[in-house]
């Protein structure tokens, strides 16, 4: 498959590079005077050229590009952002049934002094942490873990929030075993009446049934360059005569299914878009979990003045009112 | 003269039907008496929501609502105006679920049947919508809500607006626990993907039917996309059943007497409901 991403990139760490070698250079204690003053106007030439191209790139992504942005290996995970979002953070394990998912993480934190329950789904940098991550693909017990802690917010009143990433739910005979089509049911089912407020935020990859199955919310938020989708790219290509059956056809598909978060909020699935910094969230992760931060709290405030009869309500009403039919 | 055939088409009369699993070729009457499972192998057909509602309801009670409810192709997605007017010219039914009210065995609810043959049972916005509507009215009347599920999965045409569906059949089945509104879910062949993992997994009391592919995942998809054997009989209602998903798996024969005794059982007089 052809990625326009991939080339993009490889502009963007041309750039990158350059002005790092230059830095270094800078730091330099042998070099004259003279030579420190030219380069001081390279560096900031460079990174006049690094900005310029950053935001050519980002000014003509395509959905397919987009794609490839969420799924990033360097962009921020959901530990990445509980780290630098909450003053402390007490890990909970296991779902009490059977056993616990690495898949997803779940536990106690503080936000500005306060405690909330926090769930998400979590991938993995290098190639043993992906494998023990599951590739952020969840299994019937990651669903029920998070359920678990969910009760636990409800029955303490501490609001929840969510972080949204994975590339679908695992489907393979053990999760099939345990039910992995109930504990996603199940979950929804909780989260669509639980009696405290939710704040979901998609952070990179919403993946069809294993997204939803942790993105049910009052106020659900897609990071810029995070895609929501029914169904990967690729697998649509391959399934749909419209595309040829051709999995190269993936971008086709991608721009289809409008799994963008700008226009997965125009379709009315999310609440809000927040910001990435320029050249997406990896390249910036403190700018990005402050963003986050801020619209986490935001949300939280409204969402905590309103009585818990009311705040249900609300969000029944909201999921009951999704429509586009004639 | 025609009879129905499990699609609903018009099939003309004493016209033979090979069963898809033996190649048995049988006589449509036979089908027919034995409600389209084959006579030679056992092996259930596939039913069309009308053959299914006239195998389950009691005659003439079935009423159909919201048969006029249609898909507002919210992404523009290319070529899918055309597949709905395709799917609907070929199957009977202008979308993947009919509901109405009924009665069963003389046990009146809401009766809601998914149709494999429009767009694989897929669930788009119509669905979801429709589930909603029926579970509100069995609320109003204070009946039980009886589902037929089979599905290919969500309606990839409709892209989030389809998975949102999920989200929304499973509110509304939190609604209908709220409201002690009993919801029966009989699953069919093949029940897969984002309605079972959605209301379909959901049921107060979950029925499968015999020998139906019951999985979030089909067991072919698993194998190409993981490059593994799976063993043989998995996703399956019998699998579901062993594994503690389902409450029973029961042939079609036994389907409509079962329906009958658990209304029965789930709708008793109002007085005898706790406060």
């Amino acid at each position: 498959m052809t990625s326009r991403w991939a080339e993009f990139e490889a502009r963007l760490r041309q750039v990158e590079a350059d002005l790092q070698k230059m830095e270094r250079l800078l730091q330099s204690p042998s070099i004259s005077e003279e030579r420190r003053a030219a380069l001081r106007l390279r560096v900031d030439e460079l990174k006049r050229r690094q900005e310029q191209v950053t935001r050519e790139v980002f000014s003509m992504l395509s959905p397919w590009d987009n794609v490839q942005l969420a799924r990033h290996q360097d962009r921020p995970y959901a530990l990445d952002y509980v780290a630098a979002i909450f003053g402390d953070f007490v890990e909970l394990h296991g779902d009490r049934r059977f056993g616990d998912d690495p898949a997803v993480v779940a536990g106690l934190a503080s936000l500005h002094g306060r405690t909330v329950a926090v769930v998400g789904h979590q991938k993995g940098r290098d190639v043993k942490e992906r494998q023990f991550r599951n590739f952020g693909s969840a299994r019937p017990e990651g669903y029920r873990k998070s359920a678990r802690v969910m009760q636990l917010a409800e029955k303490l009143g501490f609001p929840v929030i969510s972080f949204v990433d994975t590339p679908a739910a695992e489907s393979r005979l053990d999760a099939e075993e345990r039910g992995i089509s109930n504990a996603i049911a199940e979950n929804m089912e909780l989260m669509s009446s639980l009696r405290t407020p939710i704040v979901v935020t998609i952070i990179g990859e919403g993946g069809s049934g294993g997204a939803i199955g942790m993105a049910v919310g009052d106020h659900v938020m897609m990071l810029e360059h995070s895609i929501y989708s029914v169904i990967p790219p690729e697998s649509c290509a391959v399934i749909l005569n419209t595309f040829g059956r051709d999995a190269n056809r993936a971008p086709e598909a991608a721009e289809a299914l409008r799994l963008a978060a700008k226009e997965t909020m125009a379709l009315g699935a999310v609440d809000e878009i927040i910001p990435e910094p320029l050249g997406g969230a990896h390249r910036n992760p403190a700018e990005a979990a402050a963003s986050v931060e801020s619209a986490v709290t935001r949300a939280l405030t409204r969402l905590q003045a309103m009585p818990v009869d009311e705040l249900v309500k609300a969000r029944y009403q909201k999921l009951r009112g999704v429509g586009h039919y004639l | 003269m025609t009879v129905p055939g499990p699609n609903d088409e018009a099939v003309p009369d004493g016209l033979w039907t090979k069963c898809p699993k033996c190649d048995e070729m049988l006589y449509q009457r036979d089908l027919e008496a034995a409600l389209f499972v084959c006579t030679h192998c056992g092996n259930h057909h596939r039913l069309g929501a009308h053959a299914r509602i006239s195998i389950t309801a009691d005659e003439g009670s079935f009423v159909e609502e919201d048969a006029s409810l249609r898909s507002s192709n919210p992404l523009g997605f290319p070529g899918y105006h055309q597949q709905l007017q395709e799917d609907a010219a070929r199957a009977t039914v202008s979308e993947s679920m009919v509901w109405g009210e009924c009665t069963i065995e003389g046990q009146p609810c809401v009766l809601a049947v998914m149709d494999f043959h429009f767009r694989g049972g897929s669930m788009g916005a119509v669905l979801g919508e429709k589930f909603a509507r029926a579970a509100e009215r069995a609320v109003q009347k204070q009946q039980p809500l009886v589902v037929f599920a089979c599905s290919g999965g969500a309606r990839m045409q409709e892209g989030i607006v389809s998975l949102l569906q999920m989200a929304k059949t499973a509110a509304v089945v939190g609604y209908l626990r709220r409201e002690r509104t009993p919801f029966l879910l009989v699953g069919t062949d093949p029940l897969t993907a984002g309605v079972l993992a959605s209301f379909a997994s959901l049921g107060d009391v979950i029925i499968a039917e015999q020998q139906a592919l019951i999985g979030f995942t089909g067991p072919r998809v698993i194998e190409s996309a993981f490059k593994i054997k799976l063993p043989p009989g998995s996703h399956t209602a019998e699998f579901q059943l062993q594994h503690g998903m389902v409450d029973m798996a029961v042939s079609r024969r036994e389907l409509r007497p079962l329906l009958g005794r658990l209304l029965a059982l789930l709708n008793p007089p109002r007085e005898a409901q706790p406060e």
